[in-house]
C-alpha cells in the first residue's frame, strides 16, 4: 500500500526554483533512497513533505490524508517523523528529554514509556549518558539520538536527510545497520535522502535521482548503479 | 553589620522586580525572537486594573478592595488575558515577519495599551494603599527592613521556584524549552507551535502581573509611566544575561538591581544623583566585554 505520495510539486527560495514538478512514491514498509548531487533540491523534497518550506504547486498526500499546506506539527501527528540534516539535537536539553519531546502527541504513554526503554535497549550508549546534556555526544552518538527520538513519535515513516553527514565509515555502517534492523523489526518506512548511491546500493531498495530540483530517474538501486544510466543522469546528460 | 544587611536586602529586593521584568521579556523571546516592548504597558494595565476608570483625581479603587485570595488570582488573570489576547491579534499575524518587525509592531501595541489607559484614567498618577500592613519594618538579623522587601523577595524566589519546576518537570516546559532551542524541529515532533508561545505569552503576563502589584504596593501610586521604567531595566537584564537565556536573565536583574543599591552607597555624594549613569556605564564595559550577554543562549536560529 502506497503511505506517501508526492505528487508533481513545486518549491520557490525567491527566485531560486528548488525542485520542480518533483513526484515520488513511498510504499509501506520499504526503504526509498533519494539521491542526487548538491543542490539538486532533495532536502528541499523532504522539507517540503514536513511542512516545513511551502509549495506553489503539486500535491501531498501521507496516510490518505492530504497534507500539503498543512503544519509541521500536524504532519508529524499523521506519523511523519523527520530527522533533519545536520541532526538537530536539543543540545542543551538532556539526552531523555530530547526522546520525551516527541512523546507529547502520543495518546498512549505507557506505551511511550515502553518504547523509550526500547531505544535505549537498541542505543546503549545513550541509556548509560541519559541525564547528561545531548550537548556532550559525538556526531555518531547525536545521530542515534536523533533516530531514536524520531522513533519515539511512533512514525509509520522516518524521513532522513544525509544520516552519513560528517561521520567515519564504521559509524555511518552502524547507523545503517540499526535504521534496516529497526525498519524490519517494526515495519517501518524509510525514506533517506544521501547524496552518494553506494550506500543504497549497498543496501538495496528503490532509489529515485534527482537533479536541478527535478526527479530524473527511478528503479531498483542495484540495477541503476550498475548501469549507465545513472552515472549519465548524476553528471548531466553530455553537458561536459 | 545591620547596614550590610540592609544593603544586601534592599539589593535583593530591587533585583528581584528587575528579574521579574527580565524573565516577563526572556520567555517571549525564547519561543518566539520577540522582544516585547509591550510588557510594560501590560505592567501598568495589570495595575490600572485596581481601579475603577475615571478621569477624577482621585482614585476610585475597584478591584483593589477585593481580598487578597480574590485579588491575587484576579490579576494575574487580567495579566495573561492581556498578553495571550496581544498575542492572538497581533503577534500571531508577524510570526514570519523579521524581528525587528516584530518589535516595532510590540512598540506599536504598548503605545496602544498606553493611550487606551489614558482615555479611561487620564495621565495623572493616583494614589491607591494596598497591604498596608506591608510597609512596616521588622527585624530581620538584627536589621529593621520593610516587610514588603522580605515579602518580595520570597515571592520572586517562590516564583523562579515553580517556573523551574515547571519547565524541568512538566509536559510542556519540555516542549517549551525544546521549542526555544529549535522551533522547526520542535514543532516537526508535533509540538503545537500556538500552544506553545500562548502559554509563554500567558506565563509572561502573569510576570506582569506580579510586577505590577509589587511596585505598585511599593510606590502606593498608579501611574502611567511605571511599567516603562522597569521595562527599559528589565529589557537591559534580558540582553545582559544573553537574549533568550532564562537563567541570564534573571541573573542580569539581580546584578542591575545590586549595581544600583551598591552604587547608592559608594559612590561620593556630589556623584549620587547620576547613580544610573553609572550603571548604565557599566552595562556597556559588560557589553563590550560580552557582547552575546553573559549566558549565551543555545541557538540564536532563525525560526520558521
Amino acid at each position: 500500500m502506497t503511505l506517501l505520495t508526492v505528487d508533481g510539486i513545486s518549491v520557490r527560495y525567491g527566485q531560486l526554483t528548488a525542485l520542480r514538478r518533483a513526484s515520488i512514491s513511498v510504499k509501506e514498509g520499504e526503504s526509498l533512497f533519494v539521491t542526487g548531487p548538491n543542490g539538486a533540491g532533495k532536502s528541499t523534497l523532504l522539507k517540503a513533505i514536513a511542512g516545513v518550506v511551502p509549495i506553489r504547486e503539486g500535491a501531498i498526500t501521507f496516510a490518505g490524508t492530504a497534507v500539503a499546506g498543512k503544519a509541521p506539527e500536524d504532519i508529524a501527528r499523521l506519523g511523519f517523523s523527520m530527522v533533519p540534516e545536520g541532526r538537530d539535537v536539543f543540545s542543551g536539553l538532556t539526552i531523555d528529554e530530547n526522546l520525551r519531546v516527541g512523546v507529547g502527541m502520543r495518546a498512549d504513554k505507557d506505551a511511550a514509556i515502553r518504547d523509550l526503554e526500547t531505544v535505549y535497549s537498541v542505543f546503549p550508549m545513550l541509556a548509560e549518558r541519559r541525564h547528561r546534556p545531548a550537548g556532550v555526544l559525538s556526531g555518531g552518538q547525536q545521530q542515534m539520538l536523533v533516530i531514536g527520538r524520531a522513533l519515539m513519535a511512533k512514525p509509520k515513516l522516518i524521513a532522513i536527510d544525509e544520516p552519513s553527514l560528517g561521520l567515519a565509515p564504521k559509524v555511518i555502517d552502524d547507523v545503517y545497520a540499526t535504521l534496516l534492523k529497526l525498519r524490519d523489526a517494526q515495519g517501518l518506512t524509510l525514506l533517506i535522502v544521501e547524496q552518494s548511491s553506494a550506500r543504497a546500493m549497498l543496501t538495496g531498495g528503490r532509489m529515485v535521482l534527482m537533479r536541478s530540483g527535478e526527479v530524473v530517474l527511478e528503479g531498483d538501486a542495484r540495477e541503476l548503479v550498475r548501469g549507465d544510466a545513472l552515472k549519465k543522469a548524476y553528471f548531466g546528460y553530455g553537458d561536459h | 553589620m545591620t547596614e550590610i544587611i540592609q544593603i544586601i536586602i534592599d539589593a535583593l529586593s530591587l533585583g528581584s522586580l528587575y528579574a521579574l521584568g527580565a524573565l516577563g521579556i526572556a520567555l517571549i523571546f525564547g519561543v518566539m525572537r520577540l522582544v516585547n516592548f509591550a510588557h510594560g504597558d501590560t505592567i501598568a494595565f495589570c495595575v490600572f486594573a485596581l481601579l475603577w476608570p475615571s478621569i477624577d483625581a482621585a482614585a476610585v479603587v475597584f478591584a483593589g478592595h477585593l481580598p487578597t485570595v480574590l485579588l491575587i488570582p484576579l490579576i494575574l488573570l487580567i495579566g495573561a488575558g492581556l498578553s495571550v489576547l496581544s498575542e492572538i491579534i497581533v503577534f500571531r499575524r508577524f510570526r514570519k515577519a523579521n524581528p525587528a518587525t516584530m518589535m516595532i509592531a510590540s512598540f506599536a501595541l504598548g503605545f496602544v495599551i498606553r493611550y487606551f489607559l489614558l482615555m479611561l484614567y487620564s495621565s495623572r498618577p493616583k494614589s491607591i494603599n494596598l497591604w498596608e500592613s506591608l510597609g512596616e519594618s521588622i527585624g530581620f538579623l538584627g536589621a529593621r527592613v520593610p516587610l514588603l522587601q522580605i515579602v518580595t523577595v520570597a515571592i520572586t524566589l517562590g516564583i523562579l521556584g515553580l517556573l523551574t519546576l515547571f519547565l524541568k518537570r512538566s509536559r510542556y516546559g519540555l516542549e517549551m524549552r525544546a521549542a526555544a532551542e529549535n522551533f522547526t524541529m520542535a514543532r516537526m515532533l508535533g509540538v503545537r507551535a500556538n500552544r506553545v508561545i500562548m502559554l509563554a505569552f500567558a506565563l509572561s503576563g502573569m510576570l506582569a502581573a506580579t510586577t505590577g502589584l509589587i511596585l505598585v504596593t511599593q510606590t502606593g501610586t498608579v501611574d502611567i509611566q511605571m511599567g516603562a521604567s522597569v521595562m527599559l531595566i528589565a529589557f537591559i537584564a534580558t540582553v545582559i544575561g544573553g537574549l533568550g537565556s532564562l537563567t541570564g536573565a534573571v541573573t542580569a536583574g539581580y546584578l542591575i538591581g545590586a549595581a544600583s543599591v551598591l552604587m547608592q552607597v559608594v559612590l561620593p555624594l556630589d556623584a549620587r544623583p547620576f547613580r544610573d549613569a553609572f550603571v548604565y556605564g557599566a552595562v556597556i564595559v559588560t557589553l563590550i566585554w560580552r557582547p552575546n550577554g553573559l549566558f549565551v543562549a543555545r541557538s540564536a536560529k532563525q525560526r520558521v
